[in-house]
């Protein structure tokens, strides 16, 4: 047994094959009135598997390799702590945006501690600087780099409450078994495990060693389970930020620029608007004119009111077609090797638009900022950077603020950053009083991040029923990595595989994500990035909605000029039995092939990432019938009528919830496909809310939906909340594609249609209704 | 300022705020009743969607001075006590079918969706797919599907 932590838990060196036979773990048993056990977040840290053939980057070191070793050189533990009424909490370093990884975790717990899932309660983290790069929620890694340090934990935890009952009980240790809470000899006498709390505690810390379950003794993990907060949900006690009740924090909105970044000179009119009923105080930020008010209506009402002279914003006078301009400036070059004469050559040239990540709840955040300290209430996902920024924005040291994070309503990756939370902090300042800050639905597609306009390019080529070269050029408005996954890359450049550390973040990221899961003979794929100016970030799955959609457009095209059936032609060519299996379920229970009218289509794609495998069919019906329904304020178009998605995300912790989340992701993949984009003109977006901003509704989801999880014998989790969106948009694309029997080049497929009447950039936000009572129903 | 009394979740309430101030905000910052949730203020997401006299409505979109003393409000917080029951069957099936994913918009849609019941049911017919293609609640995790199954399951306990 060791105590030197540096070593807990690894058994060989990375890159070695996992030993057979149980690992040994170490863990610790902290001082504390009731037990309290904890492990080191190092042991996140996967065995790689070898890969045989030449590989791609990502096939043997991905996203979530980077985003799991990037947690090594930290020494910060994760804590389980039992109570005296028998249940255990976690508070887990990584934020809830409905996900469900407070439920994951909460499994994992209960099946390593022995005790009922409802008796383990999962709260967020506050912001724990020390925990360094590992208190970031995104890549789809939570449970990938939390599932080993949790299970040893409460594993530790399992150990140190038979030994206390053993001295309770006079009976030896090993005789003793747990199950659902309570220890048991074999006699029958019993001690539940609140009844061992303080027993069970440590004097002062002790490194422990442990085993953990082996898969075949799991009988929580993999078993469907709902929501742990389920519950409050229904009910309407589920808490977010502005559902929060902080003394004094008055509701608290900002009057921002008619162009994209404006900023304000002055306020004309400060006083009228300081006299305007319920308003407390108006401020000026960078960002805009705050005002704090006694509601928020009240606050819209002063919004509209603000008389404001503004700075010129970044991209004035620029346009979709501008920045496409740009773009294609920057492209680089395709350049295909020599290539046998008679090779024949597919082309494609595909553009995808500004999309909002904007979840429902808009940002918000509370704040409270004093003369030497602050308190700050957000749904982050990177709250470590956030409390860095905000300290930053109001002049305190960062151990002067205390960073709550909140579960948030969705996130897509909005969250990742902090923009709120800092914005809050400035105009708590600003004001001197507490702030609960809301930014009105309009100022999220205006003003909010977006998915970056991109361009990818492909050119294939193919001779006598192979395809020899597979070349992708993607070309991106900027990503903004800055919420801590950048820095997560600096830390760990020596450890990437060759030649990486020497790529900007983006496109490190791109190397990592990016997997043609084909056997294409000479495959490239390259990202190059331009533009700044604009608000962007990483939603949901980052670039492979765009990249997968654009290979698998192509496929299809190869696989016609190969005179080949897509499904067929897939198979062929696919690099690994888990995607071939999971593409040979979709076209099983989607029944692939079967007879279609004209006008409809089936589709099928797949996706490789996240240490998983995803496969889609959908059927789409693009009939006159269908595409001109009329509904207002709403886009109909084509509709996705079926969708069946298979996924294999290796050990399965929640099925329940990975259906959840594929379910989520064909959403996506629709919306993105057919209906929801950003329209750039004359230096700002056009959409300003949701009868606007078209994400799929009900009259476009897919009557028929069926997800399968496949089985898997890996022994540990894959990434799940991104997972099912780039294969969906995909198999979208290629329906439509089919259906239509034309290939489109631009995404999603209705960005020609502006179908609705812009609302006014001054004021900035649309007017509050009153005829909410004739729409009853 | 004014005095404005209605019924909210079967109890009579009184509150002093200006005439023009929506009901949801009302609601939320006055009151403190936060299940009705901002996701527009413009009747467009329909998350703060709850009943009056029964019917489904937004009140992000309704001024205080339109709702009379004798009218009841129901927020996802009374919905349960409309049958005297500890949950409505319709937050049943939720649960059930694990619906909500971040659950921003669930309060929204459950209210939606039991005005949604009735209303095919006032029109002569079960709940289907046609009723379920004009709901309007938007939900950004795209539960969708699930949303679907929870109502056909819940109509046949209502």
């Amino acid at each position: 047994m060791s105590d030197v932590p540096a070593k807990g838990g690894h058994s060989g060196r990375r890159g070695e094959r996992a030993p057979v036979g149980r690992r040994a773990f170490i863990g610790y048993v902290l001082a504390g009135a009731t037990l309290a056990v904890a492990a080191d977040l190092r042991l996140g840290a996967p065995a790689q598997a070898a890969v045989a053939s030449v590989p791609q980057i990502p096939e043997v070191y991905d996203l979530e390799d980077l985003q799991t070793d990037a947690a090594l050189p930290t020494s910060a533990l994760i804590k389980i702590v039992l109570h005296e009424d028998g249940t255990a909490s976690f508070e887990l370093p990584r934020m809830e945006v409905g996900q469900g990884i407070t439920t994951s975790m909460a499994m994992i717990i209960a099946e390593e501690l022995d005790l009922p899932v409802d008796k383990v309660r999962v709260t967020l983290a506050p912001a724990r600087p020390e925990l360094l790069l590992n208190q970031m929620t995104g890549g789809s890694n939570s449970t990938v780099s939390m599932f080993t340090p949790v299970r040893v934990a409460a594993a530790i935890a399992r150990k140190a409450l038979l030994e206390a009952a053993a001295i309770e009980l006079g009976a030896a240790v090993t005789r003793l078994t747990a199950k659902a809470g309570v220890v048991l000899t074999p006699d029958g006498s019993s001690l539940p495990y609140g009844a061992l709390a303080s027993k069970a505690a440590g004097r002062k810390v002790k490194a422990v060693e442990t085993e953990l379950k082996p898969a075949s003794g799991y009988a929580v993990i993999g078993k469907p389970h709902g929501r742990d907060d389920a519950r409050l949900a229904v009910t309407g006690r589920k808490k977010y930020v502005m559902d929060l009740q902080v003394p004094d924090a008055l509701p608290t909105m900002v009057c921002r620029a008619p162009t994209l970044n404006g900023s304000p000179v002055s306020v004309r009119n400060e006083a009228a608007v300081l006299a305007m009923p319920g308003v407390t105080d108006v401020a000026q930020v960078d960002t805009g004119v705050a005002v704090r008010a006694a509601t928020f209506g009240q606050c819209i009402d002063a919004v509209r009111a603000l008389d404001v002279e503004w700075a010129a914003g970044s991209v004035e006078g620029e346009s979709d077609a501008t920045v496409l301009a740009r773009l294609r400036k920057a492209e680089l070059p395709l350049a295909v090797p020599k290539i046998p004469a008679l090779a024949e050559t597919v082309e494609a040239d595909f553009t995808f638009m500004f999309r909002s990540s904007a979840a429902l709840e808009p940002n918000c955040a509370i704040a409270d900022v004093r003369a030497d300290r602050a308190t700050v209430w957000a749904g982050l996902k990177s709250p470590i950077v956030a409390q860095g920024d905000i300290a930053k924005a109001v002049g305190l040291p960062m151990g002067a603020v205390t960073v709550h994070v909140v579960t948030g309503g969705g996130s897509f990756g909005h969250k990742l950053f902090g923009d709120a939370a800092v914005e809050a902090a400035k105009v708590s300042k600003a004001m001197g009083k507490p702030v609960k800050l809301m930014w009105h639905r309009a100022d999220e597609p205006r003003q909010g991040r977006v998915h970056p306009m991109a361009t990818s390019r492909i050119r294939a080529t193919h001779l006598g029923g192979q395809v020899l070269t597979f070349e992708q050029r993607h070309t991106s408005v900027v990503t903004d990595f800055s919420h801590g996954l950048g820095e997560m890359i600096t830390a760990t450049v020596d450890r990437l595989p060759g030649g990486l550390g020497g790529l900007a973040f983006s496109e490190t990221i791109f190397t990592l994500t990016q997997e043609l899961p084909y056997h294409f003979g000479l495959v490239t794929q390259l990202l190059s990035e331009t533009d700044g100016r604009f608000n962007t970030g990483s939603m949901r799955n980052i670039y492979s909605p765009d990249v997968a959609c654009a290979n698998e457009l192509v496929i299809d095209q190869l696989a016609a000029k190969m005179g080949k059936d897509p499904l067929e032609f897939r198979l062929a060519f696919l690099k690994k039995e888990r995607v071939k299996a999971a593409l040979q379920k979709v076209a099983e229970v989607g029944r692939w092939g079967r007879a279609m009218p004209a006008g409809t289509a089936q589709g099928i794609a797949v996706h490789s990432e996240y240490k998983g495998a995803t496969a889609v069919l959908v059927e789409i019906d693009c009939r006159p019938e269908a595409v001109n329904r009329k509904i207002r304020d709403a886009v109909t178009g084509p509709r996705v009528t079926k969708a069946v998605i298979a996924v294999d995300a290796g050990l399965v912790i929640n099925p329940k919830g990975l259906e959840a989340q594929m379910l989520g992701g064909v959403s996506d993949g629709i919306a993105l496909a057919l209906t929801s984009s950003l329209h750039l003109r004359d230096g700002h977006f056009l959409e300003a809310s949701w009868d606007n901003y078209f994400y799929t509704r009900q009259w476009n989801t897919p009557p028929e939906f069926e997800c399968v999880v496949m089985p898997s014998d890996s022994e540990q989790p894959g990434g799940a909340g991104e997972a099912g969106v780039a294969a969906s948009v995909a198999a979208v694309a290629c329906a439509y594609a089919r259906a239509t029997g034309t290939v489109p080049t631009r995404f999603p497929v209705n960005h020609g249609t502006v179908s609705f009447d812009v609302k006014p950039f001054v004021p900035p936000v649309p007017a509050s209704p009153t005829d909410g009572l004739s729409h009853t129903y | 300022m004014s005095t404005h009394t209605f019924l909210l979740n079967g109890k009579p309430v009184s509150v002093d705020v200006d005439d023009s101030v929506r009901l949801l905000w009302v609601l939320r910052d006055v009151l403190g009743v936060t299940g009705p949730k901002y996701g527009c203020g413009i009747n467009v997401c329909k998350a703060c969607t709850s009943h009056l006299n029964g019917r489904a409505f937004n009140p992000c979109s309704v001024q205080i001075k339109d709702v009379k003393a004798d009218d009841e409000i129901t927020t996802i917080e009374g919905l349960a006590d409309t049958v005297d029951t500890e949950l409505h069957p319709m937050q049943e099936a939720w649960i059930e079918y694990d619906v909500a994913q971040c659950g921003y918009c669930q309060p929204g849609q459950i209210m939606a969706a039991v005005a949604k019941v009735r209303q095919a049911r006032a029109a002569g017919h079960e709940i289907g797919d046609a009723d379920f293609d004009e709901i309007r609640n938007i939900c950004r995790c795209g539960t969708y599907h699930r949303i679907r199954e929870a109502i056909t399951a819940a109509a046949a306990h209502m």
